[in-house]
């Protein structure tokens, strides 16, 4: 395949005979159309969805403008993140500093909304001109005598997961702060766990909490899908920590085991096969005959309740040919296991974020042939489609229209989901969803007039 | 979720809640895109270009395609320059551009990275035949409309040249921040009146362009670099719209002497008038084409047979400036009150244009530049309105007011198809009437009572 030399080391095809060694964790190169964003949107995106806490963001109205209420990550309660809040810097204050003026914006605020909590993200500008985040923020803190917690994620001070790190800095003063506001130490509560790394879209973190809560299990914090300030300051109640998303809050699940002391375990209720062993695992962690026999309940309730109309959409996807582009590792290797599952071939793995174990792993886990790629640039992408004769792209935003262009199916596995794809509920909605767009009619009018010649105006 | 805007309001001084506006960047973007064979280029950190391809991609629905400079702590000590640079060669080693369209970014604007030498000492790395223009974009200043306008004075000023023999170019027309779809029909407009005009940026068959199989990554449209080149030739310059395309017009002035014709973007019956009238002029015709007259005809047609549905309904309508204000005109020309007027963009201009537009005709006027939805929304809880106009943002006020939203302006994120529909024109100017109408109705419809629900409307 004709790529660019530089890039030649992040792209490559998985070959029977020998290791994968792909280049990652770089940064990308200046001149590419990259798919990546920045240290602002991995802090934002991973802290948006802390209901009840008051997000502002501190710069030039763009960074609040692109991020307002784009997650798409469900409340049961508290509306107050759905605002989008900005000090609207001008040029008076990148001259003079903004300090000022985000005191007063922090004033106007709390006065207004009430929050639980306030977030003060920074932004590249903010990196630059050195307003003190920490100075203005401390002092709010006891004016208002509320949490207010600076966010360090200047876009260019490294990539979008060091705005994951920044993130979970900012949720681990949250949760230290509830300790510090505590006269002492609470208990550990009996069978229960935080959830980390999911972020209720289509309302999936509901339906994992509703199975843990069918096998009795109690969950106290939800990181940061639904979340509420008061249980995240909870959250060293908890006995366990399951991880979903490791690549955004991976970070902060070994912090909160090396500094709090409470363990974590990776799960994925990303297909069934992955909802099963966690589940398994899950309640292996707690050695408790009933919390077992519960799951295993659940697991023969739920698995067989949509087996059959799994099947049917099944048919129309067997031996079709599938590229993944998403942001992190976790969620690529449950996706190729859902596939492996539907027996579809996948032919094409990339991600924004992986590291070289992610990278290996998924590696093995694919067929010889497969094109495996870090970062890639919408031609490369392009390219690697056409050549594997790809039927179909799980990915983001930017890539749907990519796919559309050329003639193939999409499914948004990113922030634009509209149904749940999480747990055995989710493996139906995804099954359908990807037959839906395979087998859209739209495809067949797309090859009728390209036989017929009729689109030789292009 | 607005249920905790108060009713009351106090002046705010630093903060702004909802926006409704975004930054000089996003504009720029949009409007390197309306030149054919143009690769947009995002001089800062990498999650500028990212956003701004999101937001284009979810309002067109069309792969949009721009680099970045791909900042990092490194480049933001020591200047942008090398990777300027190095993003110059790359990008037309891999992606082969006509033009590359650099726009700064808040980052390089402060740590002051001087684009124009970067660019001059970076000569050996343009292929003969290649541009690479630019624009300063500070994301402080202004707003995406302001981006616009400065990315086409960008054109001008790299590219516009004067070229006294040339006679491809009579009168530039500058559509200003509208859509692909206006764009098309302002140049049907353009043909019909047998105008030799030169449009740009032109982003039609570029964010609307045709289902082929194949992924074009320059698409058909575009304005192309030899019709930017002769602007500098033209007799005149239309520019549509005083924020998004005066400045370039201006521009076109002050260099090559090409006269400005300032005129609103043709949107409802009047600014649709004075367009034709004055390109008529300048065409040397004395009467219009008999189908455009028709065309017409049947816009007023439509307005006499309506106007009981809409008449002294009041409106809340907000939005870019250059939207905002044709549309206010042409409410007041449906009898109807557009009550509240606000614009994110900054600018008195707005205010006094509104201002003047509305004259004594709307008592409760109340208009804003440089303000947000948050204070729209308190405005409406002070006295309600029967409808809004605006784009997707409006969609939580009108939730959680009970009140119609009609899609109108940029961003719209939740509706399909509204790139390719035009709004300039009369038949744009019907459409908006007939979304307007069926709005209202369609509310009267979902709250009648039995009794009260009717078959004829």
């Amino acid at each position: 395949m004709d790529i660019l030399s530089e890039r030649k080391a992040f792209v490559k095809r998985k070959r029977a005979d020998s290791g994968l060694a792909l280049d990652c964790e770089k940064a990308s190169l200046p001149g590419a159309v990259s798919q990546r964003a920045c240290v602002f949107c991995g802090a934002r995106v991973v802290l948006n969805p802390i209901t009840d806490a008051l997000h502002l963001i501190h710069g030039p109205i763009g960074c609040a403008s692109y991020t307002w209420d784009i997650r798409g990550s469900l409340s049961s309660e508290s509306e107050i993140y759905r605002h989008s809040f900005s000090t609207d810097m001008r040029e008076k204050d990148v001259i003079f500093g903004g300090e000022k003026k985000l005191e007063k914006a922090l004033e106007e605020l709390i006065n207004k909304f009430q929050p639980r909590a306030v977030f003060v993200f920074s932004t590249c500008i903010v990196g630059i001109i050195g307003d003190d985040l920490e100075a203005v923020c401390k002092a709010a803190e006891r004016k208002f005598g509320l949490p207010v917690i600076p966010v360090q994620s200047s876009g260019f001070e490294g990539t979008k997961s060091s705005g994951y790190r920044a993130a979970g800095d900012a949720i681990f003063r949250l949760i230290c702060k509830g300790q510090a506001f505590r006269s002492e130490k609470e208990e550990k509560i009996p069978f229960s766990v935080n959830m980390l790394g999911d972020f209720n879209l289509a309302a999936e973190l509901w339906i994992v909490k509703d199975y843990l809560k069918r096998i009795g299990i109690k969950v106290i914090a939800t990181m940061t899908g639904d979340g509420k300030v008061k249980d995240i300051q909870d959250a060293p109640c908890a006995r366990l920590n399951i991880l979903q998303c490791a690549g955004s809050m991976g970070y902060l699940a070994r912090r909160l085991k090396e500094e709090l002391d409470i363990p974590f375990m990776k799960i994925s209720f990303f297909g069934e096969l992955d909802t099963i062993n966690s589940l398994r695992a899950i309640a292996g962690f707690f050695e408790d005959r009933r919390i077992r026999e519960n799951t295993e309940r659940l697991i023969r309730e739920e698995s067989s309740r949509y087996s059959s109309r799994i099947e049917k959409y099944k048919k129309g996807i067997e031996g079709k040919r599938i590229a993944i582009y998403v942001g992190g590792a976790f969620k690529a290797k449950s996706l190729i296991k859902s596939f492996r599952a539907l027996d579809a071939e996948v032919v094409f793995v990339g991600t924004q974020t992986g590291n070289r174990d992610d990278y290996e792993e998924i590696s093995a886990m694919t067929n010889p042939g497969t094109i495996i790629a870090d970062d890639t640039n919408p031609v490369e992408l392009a390219k690697c489609l056409g050549e594997q004769k790809a039927d179909l792209l799980v990915g983001g935003v930017k890539e749907r229209y990519l796919a559309y262009k050329l003639g193939i199916g999409f499914c948004d596995h990113n922030h634009e989901r509209k149904y749940p794809l999480a747990g055995f509920v989710g493996d139906l909605e995804f099954t359908r969803e990807i037959y839906t767009s395979i087998q859209s009619p739209v495809w067949k009018i797309l090859k009728r007039e390209k036989d017929a010649g009729t689109l030789r105006y292009c | 979720m607005l249920e905790a805007t108060p009713k009351e309001i106090i002046p705010r001084k630093a903060l702004r809640i909802n926006p409704a506006k975004t930054c000089q960047p996003i504009g720029a973007m949009y409007a390197a895109l309306g030149i054919h064979r143009c690769l947009p280029h995002s001089h800062g950190s990498q999650g500028c270009a990212s956003y701004h391809r999101m937001h284009l991609t979810r309002h067109f629905r069309d792969p949009v395609m721009a680099s970045t400079s791909s900042f990092t702590e490194g480049a933001s000590v020591f200047g942008g320059s090398s990777n300027l640079r190095q993003a110059i060669k790359n990008i037309f080693h891999i992606y082969n551009p006509d033009v590359v369209a650099i726009h700064t970014t808040c980052l390089s604007e402060t740590i002051g990275d001087d684009v124009p030498s970067i660019i001059r000492s970076a000569q050996e790395l343009i292929p003969e035949g290649k541009h690479v223009i630019h624009a300063n974009t500070p994301s402080y200043v202004g707003s995406h409309i302001t981006g616009f306008a400065n990315m086409t004075v960008g054109m001008v000023r790299c590219l516009a040249k004067k070229n006294n023999a040339d006679i491809s170019c009579r009168i530039n027309i500058i559509p200003g921040f509208v859509e692909p779809g206006d764009i098309r029909e302002i140049k049907r407009l353009v043909r019909l009146l047998e105008i030799p005009g030169n449009i740009f940026p032109d982003t039609s068959d570029v964010l609307d362009s045709p289902m082929t199989g194949r992924l074009n990554f320059y698409p058909e449209g575009g304005a192309r670099v030899e019709t930017i080149e002769a602007s500098g030739s033209a007799e005149a310059t239309v520019s549509l719209g005083s924020f998004s395309s005066l400045p370039a017009a201006l521009e076109l002035n002050v260099r090559y002497g090409v006269e400005v014709v300032s005129l609103k973007v043709p949107i409802g019956i009047e600014a649709t008038d004075r367009f034709v009238m004055r390109l008529l002029a300048l065409s040397g015709r004395k009467t219009p084409p008999v189908e455009l007259a028709k065309e017409r005809g049947r816009l007023v047609d439509l307005m006499t047979d309506t106007c009981y549905q809409y008449q002294g309904k009041r409106v809340a309508l907000f939005g870019d400036p250059d939207l905002v204000i044709p549309m206010t005109e042409f409410l007041l020309s449906l009898g109807m009150q557009p009550v509240y007027c606000l614009t994110g963009t900054p600018g008195r201009k707005f205010v006094e244009e509104i201002k003047r537009i509305c004259d004594r005709r709307v008592p409760d006027l109340r208009v804003e530049a440089g303000a947000d939805l948050f204070l729209l929304h308190q405005w409406i809880k002070n006295e309600k309105v029967d409808l809004i106009i605006g784009n997707t943002y409006g969609k939580y006020i009108s939730k959680a007011e009970g009140i119609p939203l009609v899609r109108y302006g940029f961003p719209i994120l939740d509706r399909i198809a509204y790139p390719y529909f035009p709004n300039v024109g009369y038949g744009g100017a019907m459409r908006l009437l007939e979304k307007i109408s069926t709005a209202l109705l369609d509310k009267q419809d979902a709250e009648a009572s039995d009794e009260q629900f009717e078959l004829v409307m």
